[in-house]
């Protein structure tokens, strides 16, 4: 039991460190997109180095993984003193960058290597990770295995002391920029097709590996395309065991399931609350009520289902205290946030008419073409992850007891 | 569930062995074919006096336990799964608050230790038309040398046949709505049964210049404060039996998705009735959720208990909405039969929908708990 009083001193010391160390170029910079990777780029000198120094000293602490254990870049901290770091970084206006700066690493591949890896696997990955300098991806969807992603058929073959991998990835997010990737592959087709997969790390800086990123309806390239031509991953780097790989990426994805459940990702929309942009554009009547009563009626409904969210996700922590299974929780999450998010964003566009239209230019403000982006790119949410269609078998099988429905093959 | 005493624990595994026991819903059966007089099963409600649950809102000093809206709430849910017909709601929930609230000692004295004992059966006289309209006011309560003189019809009083006092809204002179407590057989008062839906007991009553003495009035409050925060706290209440009401009503549909076959499966087989259920699942838990924070808001006295109380009625109103329709298609022919039980619980589900506001009701409460 975590003492009280503890817990707010480590609060005060966490403040103190924040102040004093948090670099003033970066205030009121968009941190999450510049370490996101996309816009990088285009960032200035000051901001590239403000930024540098602040990963660097985060890294020190150990707080870019901070429930990880020291050895392995952590900072060997509870869950409470965790969210005490998060909540103080962004209190202060300050940004941890370093879970965007790794792609899927801190909170995919760090945990599941947690589990899975050797030790040797441990030592070798986790500190970059921890440290925000080695960005992952995921080579996991392809063609024609998307929902049904125990049908992938890219082969890696035996060659002694390494695999040989053949085949194409697709949704590899940031696969173009990234250090390392985590990915599926066929070992053995004579079993069933749940089987015969592995899970190997190989490093992308290879000649068997080309990426070429793809264009999405919001305008930007976050995800690639990856083909592997006799790329090449160490046997040392298989994690979990041969064939085995079905167990490994269904925790892999339990960890992607409880990231996407409402985290504390910075939004575009969030930045007037809805109902204040709908009475700036819609008006209200005699009793101080939105003049659309059906558009109010919506976006209560919308408000209430943020609220639910928010109360059914602390019900569930509550409950779930000390206990690590809980997978079947994270699926009504994850298609609970999806649904008000995905919801919101239409709201959005709804109340701004034909200004909730616009794609470029000057004829539309910055926040308003931010929110258009965002309405599209959400759009993704009941897609990745397991699809909003997967998460409910996964609810009527898993928690309700129904019989499967799917075809396991 | 939210997280529970010790002694909060003790009270739910109380009421769930005796409402399973002693009043499954084969006693509502039975209680609505007998069309006996009075609106609900003497026995079951003299039991509940003894258990203590007639006292859990009212404080120590005034003979109750004092445990609670939460605690009061879990004995509500476990009560709608079995649909289970008393005052005790009314009585022990909406008229224990009310005089808690309203009452100065000498009228808590008078009125909470009946309460407590089940002597008193308090009902809540509020609405006057069809829609609930808490802000209109047509009944009045005018000033006199002694007390007041109070003049109105109300309409869909709940427990309105068996109350022996009701809790009048009526205007005052000033144009506010304040409470009062009229007996049952004051002079001028008349009362006539409705038949509605659910079978449970709901009356039409009339006032013509009722006198009564000025120690009717609740005051402590004063502005017409009170009424609104009775009301709201009834809407947390009713939410927490319709949760219990949406959740059996699941959990007769997931039985029914695993035993009934057709085409040579279990139907719960087929995935549109597997995602069906996955949805009704969600919406079970996040109307949970909402309905405990509604109580939880009072228990914890915050300042956005009125908001929650809008959130936990509309939240478990939508749930029990959809469910409860759910409940009658998923069962298909059997669910239309009166032998089955499915029709009982989507009856007793609209009336709770419009009792104290509908879900539309509610959010525009919410809309304007948040100003706009």
């Amino acid at each position: 039991m975590e003492d009280a009083n503890q817990l707010e001193s480590f609060r005060s010391n966490v403040r103190t460190w924040v102040e004093g160390n948090f670099p003033d170029s970066l205030l009121g910079v968009d941190m999450a997109s510049l370490a996101g990777g996309e816009s990088g780029a285009r960032a200035n000198e000051e901001v590239k180095a403000g930024m540098e120094a602040w990963r660097q000293k985060l890294a020190e602490k150990g707080w870019g993984a901070p429930t990880w254990p020291v050895e392995f870049g952590g900072a060997g901290l509870s869950d409470p003193e965790a969210d005490v770091i998060g909540e103080e970084i962004h209190l202060a206006g300050a940004y941890n960058p370093i879970p965007h700066m790794t792609g899927m690493g801190i909170t995919m591949v760090g945990p599941t290597l947690l589990e899975y890896g050797t030790d040797e696997q441990k030592a070798r990955h986790l500190k970059g990770i921890a440290s925000g300098e080695i960005r992952w991806c995921l080579g996991l969807s392809e063609p024609n295995a998307g929902s049904d992603l125990a049908s992938l058929s890219t082969k890696a073959e035996d060659k002694g002391d390494y695999f040989a991998l053949n085949g194409q990835k697709v949704w590899t997010s940031g696969a173009n920029i990234s250090q390392w990737c985590g990915a599926l592959v066929r070992t053995d087709s004579d079993v069933g097709k749940r089987d015969g997969i592995s899970f190997v790390m190989l490093p992308m800086q290879q000649e068997g590996v080309e990426t070429r990123p793809i264009r999405l309806i919001s305008g930007v390239s976050p995800f690639c395309e990856t083909y592997f031509t006799e790329a090449r991953a160490e046997k040392g780097d298989l994690l979990g065991n041969l064939n085995d790989g079905w167990s490994v990426v269904k925790r892999l994805l339990q960890h992607e399931r409880q990231s996407q459940t409402g985290g504390r990702s910075v939004s575009m929309v969030d930045s007037e609350p809805l109902h204040v942009r709908a009475q700036r554009f819609v008006g209200v009547d005699e009793t101080g009520a939105l003049a659309d009563g059906d558009l109010r009626q919506r976006l209560v409904r919308n408000y209430m289902d943020a609220t639910a969210h928010k109360l059914t996700a602390q019900r569930i922590t509550d409950e779930a205290a000390g206990r690590v299974e809980v997978s079947a929780a994270a699926s009504i999450l994850k298609n609970s946030n999806t649904r008000v998010a995905q919801n919101k964003a239409e709201l959005a566009l709804e109340i701004m008419g034909s200004q909730g239209v616009g794609w470029a230019g000057d004829d539309f403000a910055e926040d308003e073409l931010g929110i258009v982006r965002e309405w599209l790119a959400g759009k993704a949410m009941s897609i990745y992850g397991g699809s909003y269609e997967v998460q409910n078998n996964i609810i009527s099988k898993n928690v309700l007891g129904l019989p499967e429905t799917t075809q396991k093959g | 569930m939210a997280a529970l005493t010790e002694e909060q624990s003790i009270l739910k595994d109380q009421a769930t062995s005796w409402v399973e026991t002693e009043f499954p819903v084969q006693k509502f059966r039975e209680f609505r074919n007998s069309n006996s007089d009075g609106g609900f099963d003497a026995q079951a409600w003299s039991a509940m006096v003894d258990m203590g649950w007639t006292g859990i809102l009212v404080p120590e000093a005034y003979g109750g336990s004092d445990l609670g809206y939460l605690t009061f709430g879990v004995i509500l849910e476990q009560l709608g799964r079995q649909l289970c017909a008393s005052p005790l709601f009314a009585s022990a929930y909406v008229g224990a608050t009310a005089v808690n609230l309203g009452g100065d000692d000498a009228q808590k004295q008078h009125w909470l230790p009946s309460i407590v004992d089940g002597s008193e059966i308090l009902a809540l006289a509020v609405d006057e038309g069809a829609r609930h309209q808490r802000d209109q006011m047509a009944s009045t309560a005018t000033s006199s040398a002694d007390g007041y003189m109070i003049n109105g019809a109300k309409t869909f009083v709940s427990e309105g046949m068996s109350a022996t006092t009701f809790i009048v809204a009526a205007a005052t002179d000033a144009g506010a709505i304040e409470l009062y407590l009229v007996p049952a057989d004051s002079d001028g008062m008349t009362r006539q049964a409705m038949s509605t839906v659910d079978a449970r007991d709901y009356a039409r009553v009339t006032l013509s210049n009722v006198a009564v003495p000025s120690s009717a009035h609740l005051g402590a409050l004063g502005g017409g404060e009170l009424h609104e925060l009775v009301l709201n706290r009834a809407c947390a209440g009713l939410a927490m039996e319709m949760l219990g009401v949406g959740c059996f009503s699941f959990e007769m549909t997931l039985d029914y998705l695993k035993t009934r076959k057709q085409f040579g499966k279990v139907i719960g087989s087929f995935q549109a009735l597997g995602h069906r259920a996955a949805e009704l699942y969600s919406a079970q838990e996040m109307a949970r959720s909402c309905a405990e924070a509604g109580v939880i808001a009072i228990d914890n006295a915050s300042d956005d208990e009125a908001a929650m109380s809008a959130l936990s009625k509309a939240k478990t109103g939508e749930f029990l909405y959809e469910m409860s329709n759910q409940l009658i298609q998923i069962h298909g022919g059997i669910g239309m039969t009166d032998d089955f039980d499915a029709g009982f619980y989507l009856k007793r589900a609209r009336v709770l929908e419009t009792l104290y506001g509908n879900q539309a009701q509610q959010r525009d409460r919410y809309a304007r708990a948040l100003g706009f």
